[in-house]
């Protein structure tokens, strides 16, 4: 029992959790936009993985972090636009495109890490983001080290729950895209085209995602290689249900998410006996649970999963 | 500029539609090997060559089509009731283990070989019919996307295999490497060319593609998994049992994923590893929509994609593109696939 | 009086078909025009070119003078043209607040003035007697209080001119009537109407003029004034179109009995206690207005859903598993209310889509495999015998018209000869030709001794079909009353749950039933 309290009491775990939930919060958040527009985006898993291998990629070839960044956003945004335009205008079945867009942009991405970096027998790093101390914050016990010794896009993935949390229930151009999510006839009826505002949002979306991938490759580690997304991507999509479509909701789902994750892989070395599988299942175990509780009591937006067509009901 | 459907899509169209696809992404996957510096019409000459050049081209690429068929069939048959099993990766690992499991029972061994293989085939089957049966239970329960539970599945299903080669299953002279001990020589499947490894997987596959078909087209069965699919509320007015139809459309695509697993450790490996499949659950998604979801179209949906992997193998060898663009031009060509379709079924107006 | 709105020659065409053709249509300020026609007569066609839906191969729309660009939904909105959807256009997940407000605000502001809007909301609504509450859930509201949020919507956009689609369609009479003094009360606030119905009498009492659409072309325009129902009614037709007479009944044994059935939440609403029972050889008519349990009922005589208490037996028998093939094997015809999402499945072939519901019999199926040479033979028979056009056996379904598509429900239905046919709005949809078929048919399997529960909110067909009426309101059955003592506002009252008059004719009658 004391190992846990162990455990729990230190900060490098609860320093830990931040930086696991990094990448999900920007993940999170992005399949969040593109469902509140009404556009289930399976190509999370490959987006992030592209976002990943780009932005390690410009870095490694002199870029510095931020510039890695944007490319991972832009990244995300261009394969966000195939996917808006094969499922919004076209209006084809979103399950179907978004593992087509997960597949092609995951093997694209192998494909050009391959093509850069050809014979490299162990995979080469770069320098990665490090911690940003916020003066004075910082200093507090226990909880300095925890919320203010991150890496900037940390910070940055909590600006952005707090941005599109305002955006989403404080604007107009929020309110069309939940309307966009819920009924596209009323918005066409208003006088707004659902279909440019459905595309430019999945395009935010997954510029998200491609962020979320790259901190993975600039910040919490310093390298890529293929397989490195491990089903992240698909555990935001659970979390977006968990979270009943509400950014802050998104933000506490990872959080616990990540906060569990951290608790695991402590206890992993200090319990004996188990084997080290079941621990690495149990972020996928969780989701399923999560999805469970939440599926019947969420507010799905009436509109996911339905491509609008003018004139047709 | 808008769409309209087309009123009557015409055969032909429909039939063209798969073809243009895969021009389509061979015609994207050209730039890029142009863009690595590599003649792509060279590449895919080697492609060809690599796989049908040969003796062992034929039968390396044939050995690789087995598989595909099957979870190709999986896909295709659950995507027809829209049964949204994205699970193929892991029911196939599940069923593979399960042959490996069975295959540890010392009477087993003992059997006559067809009796011990068809055991294996329904181990496996069961194993992976029971790795989606979970998913729809909790999708008919508690209104669970099926999408999602299938994917996180697929991860715990391979963690598990690990965790079993590793621990209870793990073979004591494999000199420590993760892997099962070996099946028992009687389940090992006849191979169909002397000196390569095209076994007689590829004969229960095909038969398998053509009872789906038939079964699809034919059967009571199959009529009311396609109204399931196509109008679940209209189904259930007609009377169509919505849950007990989707249990079986799910025992059915589950038990094929299972038996990819089950055949590939028969007849190729003999033992299972968690390198076992390169992709092979996820390349059936893309087989089954090139298929546009029919049985028989399946065989050559997957004949073409072991091509691209088998040939890209040798390709990327002999100009250093990597082999990785063969999962490209694959996954394209679904993305190309379902352009293609919806060109066949709408005009474009202004 | 001036001009506020000019449609010239507008014409419009979905490939071969042209749903408008050359129609020119204005309204001056103050005036209330109805937009009069069958389904399928052009009518929402044009109006979504006037709202900038569509756009015209041929012709203009100008507001007050100034031609609008063709196919900008917002050049309408900002001239001043409101339209009021029959569908309504609205997100049940939010507040009322929000549906009003999406869209009226520059997109790319930082902040939402939702004071602002709260306080416009609210003085519109004072003004116009449109009471709603600003923050309810638009799912929490009644189907007369979202249409009021359509309308606030529209004024909400400073509309002068108001479009309402099939604006009584979801309403009972007493809201249609309330809905029409509104809309006089806004004339005179110097707002301009047009309506689009297909119902005569509330065009005849609601309109100051009638524009008459047929087969996309304007056929005549009256002052209401100076026309009649019956010129109306032949100027929509074309034609002199007699729906079938009922003759007298004779009532047979009892087919149909429910003892207080009650079911929760199933057809998207409950059924509290029902009674009733139908007879051999008569029709049983269930008025109603959408949304009080009709369709909840249908589902469960049709087999979709056990009943949570009470009893039902067909022919004496006491039904003890409620699903469709014991529904269909005991002799009970089923009618969906929604032919597309119910009734068929439109990209099966048309063979498919007759024998499904009874593909478990053994004409149609042997040792688990479909016996298809025999369904596609009893599906050219139907299409045949019940003379439904432009299919083809191995067509799909998709392609049918309405009617087409109602004949070949009707033919699967009533070749297997049901004893208890129960129909749901029958007619919904169908222009008069159709109608009067359907009609035919439904009196031809009542005059061979089946029981008929036809279940429809059409007051003109249930007073002409049915021999006894009864009202359903909120998931109750009101007393039931010889079709002899009925008229539209006996069933007005019943409709609203005023069942006073309606229990003293029970009684009266009951001897006689």
């Amino acid at each position: 029992m004391s190992v846990l309290f162990d455990i729990l009491g230190s900060v490098g775990m609860w320093e830990a959790v931040l930086r696991i939930a990094t990448p999900l919060i920007l993940g999170t958040l992005g399949v969040l936009l593109c469902e509140r527009v009404g556009v289930l985006n399976l190509g999370i898993e490959g987006i992030m993985a592209f976002g990943a291998m780009i932005g390690w990629l410009t870095v490694y070839s002199g870029g510095d972090l931020w510039t890695g960044m944007l490319a991972a956003a832009l990244g995300g945004a261009a394969f966000g636009f195939l996917h808006a335009l094969l499922t919004v205008p076209l209006g084809l079945s979103q399950h179907v495109t978004g593992l087509g867009i997960t597949l092609f942009a995951s093997s694209f991405a192998y494909y050009v890490f391959r093509l850069s970096v050809p014979t490299a027998s162990s995979p080469p790093t770069i320098d990665p983001f490090q911690p940003l101390s916020v003066p004075v914050l910082s200093d507090i016990p226990f909880l300095g080290p925890v919320l203010f010794n991150q890496t900037a896009p940390t910070y940055l993935a909590l600006a952005f729950v707090v941005l599109i949390a305002w955006g989403l229930y404080r604007t107009p151009l929020g309110l069309a895209v939940r309307m966009a999510g819920e009924n596209p006839h009323a918005l066409d009826a208003q006088g707004i085209d659902p279909i440019w505002l459905r595309i430019g949002t999945i395009m935010a979306g997954s510029a998200l995602m491609g962020m979320g991938g790259a901190f993975l490759t600039l910040s919490a580690f310093n390298s890529f290689f293929p397989t490195m997304i491990q089903g992240r991507g698909w555990i935001c999509v659970a979390l977006v249900v968990f979270a009943s479509w509400r950014p802050g909701r998104a933000l506490l789902g990872a959080l616990l998410f990540a906060l569990f994750d951290a608790f695991q892989l402590r206890l992993q070395t200090v319990v004996d006996g188990v084997p080290y599988q079941l621990f690495l299942m149990m972020p996928y175990v969780l989701s399923i649970v999560a999805l469970i509780i939440m599926a019947r009591r969420a507010r799905v937006p009436q509109a996911l999963m339905q491509p609008y067509r003018r004139g047709e009901r | 500029m808008r769409f309209e459907r087309r009123e009557h899509p015409s055969r032909a169209l429909t039939l063209l539609a798969p073809l243009g696809a895969i021009l389509g992404a061979l015609v994207v996957a050209g730039v890029l090997i142009a863009i690595a510096g590599a003649n792509p019409f060279r590449a895919y000459a080697l492609i060809l060559n690599g796989t049908f050049g040969s003796r062992l081209g034929i039968s390396e690429t044939l050995t690789r089509t087995t598989p595909l068929i099957l979870t190709g069939l999986a896909a295709a048959v659950a995507f027809r009731a829209r049964l949204w099993n994205i699970g193929g990766e892991g029911q196939f690992y599940l069923g593979a283990i399960a042959v490996a499991a069975l295959g540890m029972i010392p009477a087993i061994a003992a059997m006559p070989a067809p009796i011990a293989i068809a055991l294996c085939c329904i181990a496996g089957a069961v194993a992976g019919m029971v790795l989606l049966l979970v998913p729809l239970g909790l999708r008919l329960r508690f209104g669970v996307d099926e999408v999602v539970t299938t994917l996180l599945l697929n991860f715990v299903a391979l963690l598990f295999v690990s965790l079993m080669i590793e621990g209870a299953m793990k073979d004591p002279l494999a000199f420590g490497w993760p892997q099962s001990v070996p099946v028992p020589d009687n389940t090992l499947l006849a191979t169909l060319i002397p000196r390569t490894r095209l076994h007689a997987g590829l004969l229960i596959a095909v038969a398998m593609a053509v009872v789906v078909w038939f079964v699809q087209a034919r059967s009571v069965f199959g009529m009311r998994a396609r109204a399931a699919g196509l109008n679940p509320r209209a189904a259930a007015f007609s009377g169509v049992p919505l849950g007990r139809t989707l249990i079986g459309v799910a025992c059915l695509s589950g038990g094929l994923a299972g038996l990819a697993g089950a055949i590939e450790v028969m007849g190729v490996k003999g033992y299972v590893t968690t390198d076992l499949s390169p992709n092979y659950g996820y390349s059936g998604i893309v087989i089954a929509m090139l298929a546009n979801l029919n049985p028989l179209g399946v065989i050559v949906a997957a004949l073409f994609t072991a091509v691209m992997f088998v040939g890209a193998d040798s390709m990327s060898r002999a100009l250093s593109i990597p082999s990785y663009i063969a999962d490209v031009t694959v996954a394209l060509s679904l993305l190309t696939m379902l352009v293609a379709i919806f060109l066949a079924q709408y005009r474009i107006r202004r | 009086m001036t001009r506020v709105l000019e449609l010239s020659h507008i014409t419009k065409r979905f490939g071969a078909v042209t749903a408008n053709e050359d129609v020119s249509l204005h309204l001056d300020r103050g005036e209330i025009v109805a937009l009069l026609g069958e389904n399928g007569a052009g009518k929402t066609t044009l109006m979504s070119i006037l709202f900038g839906h569509y756009t015209a191969d041929e012709g203009t729309v100008s507001v007050e003078g100034q031609e609008l660009p063709p196919g900008r939904s917002r050049a309408a909105i900002r001239a001043g043209v409101g339209m009021v959807h029959q569908h309504f256009a609205l997100a049940p997940n939010l507040s009322v607040l929000d549906n009003v407000m999406t869209g009226t605000e520059p997109l790319w502001r930082l902040r939402s003035d939702r004071a602002a809007g709260r306080a416009k909301l609210v003085a519109l609504s004072e003004r116009f007697g449109l009471r709603v509450d600003p923050d309810a859930l638009v799912s929490e509201l009644s189907v007369g209080e979202c249409q009021r949020v359509e309308i606030l919507k529209a004024l909400y956009n400073d509309a002068r001119i108001l479009i309402l689609d099939e604006p009584t369609a979801v309403l009972t009479a007493q809201e249609a009537e309330g809905l029409f003094a509104t809309l006089r009360q806004m004339t005179e606030n110097g707002l301009s109407l047009i309506f689009i119905s297909h119902k005569l009498h509330e065009v005849m009492s609601a309109s100051d003029r009638v524009v008459v659409l047929r087969r996309g072309r304007v056929v005549a325009e009256r002052r209401t004034s100076d026309t009649s129902r019956e010129e109306l009614a032949e100027l929509m037709v074309g034609r002199k179109v007699e729906r079938p007479a009922r003759p007298p009944a004779t009532p047979g044994r009892v087919l149909l009995s429910a003892v207080d059935l009650s079911v929760a939440g199933k057809g998207g609403a409950s059924l509290h206690g029902v009674s009733f029972r139908l007879r051999a050889g008569e029709t049983l008519g269930i008025i109603g207005v959408s949304g009080n349990g009709q369709t909840t009922l249908a589902g469960l005589i049709s087999g979709l859903y056990p009943p949570t208490s009470g009893s039902l037996s067909v022919d004496g028998r006491a039904v003890t598993r409620y699903s469709v093939p014991d529904a269909i094997a005991a002799g009970i015809g089923r009618i969906p209310e929604d032919r597309n999402a119910e009734g068929t499945i439109g990209d099966m072939t048309t063979w498919e889509n007759a024998v499904l519901e009874r593909i478990w019999s053994p004409d149609f199926s042997a040792r688990g495999f479909v016996r298809r040479a025999a369904a596609r033979k009893a599906t050219a028979d139907i299409l045949e015998r019940y003379d439904v056009r432009g299919a083809t056996v191995d067509g799909r379904i998709r392609l049918l018209s309405g009617g087409n598509m109602q004949k070949l429900i009707l033919g699967r239905v009533l070749e297997a000869g049901p004893d208890i046919l129960v129909a749901a709005q029958p007619s919904r949809g169908l222009d008069e030709g159709a109608i009067a078929g359907v009609h035919a048919r439904l009196l031809e399997a009542r005059g061979r001794g089946a029981g008929v529960l036809l279940i429809s909110e059409d007051l003109d067909e249930v007073i002409a079909l049915s021999d006894r009426i009864r009202a359903i309101v909120n998931g109750r059955l009101s007393p039931a009353i010889p079709a002899e003592r009925a008229n539209a506002q006996l069933l007005g009252l019943m409709m609203a749950g005023d069942w006073t008059a309606a229990e003293r004719i029970e009684a009266e009658t009951h001897d006689a039933l």
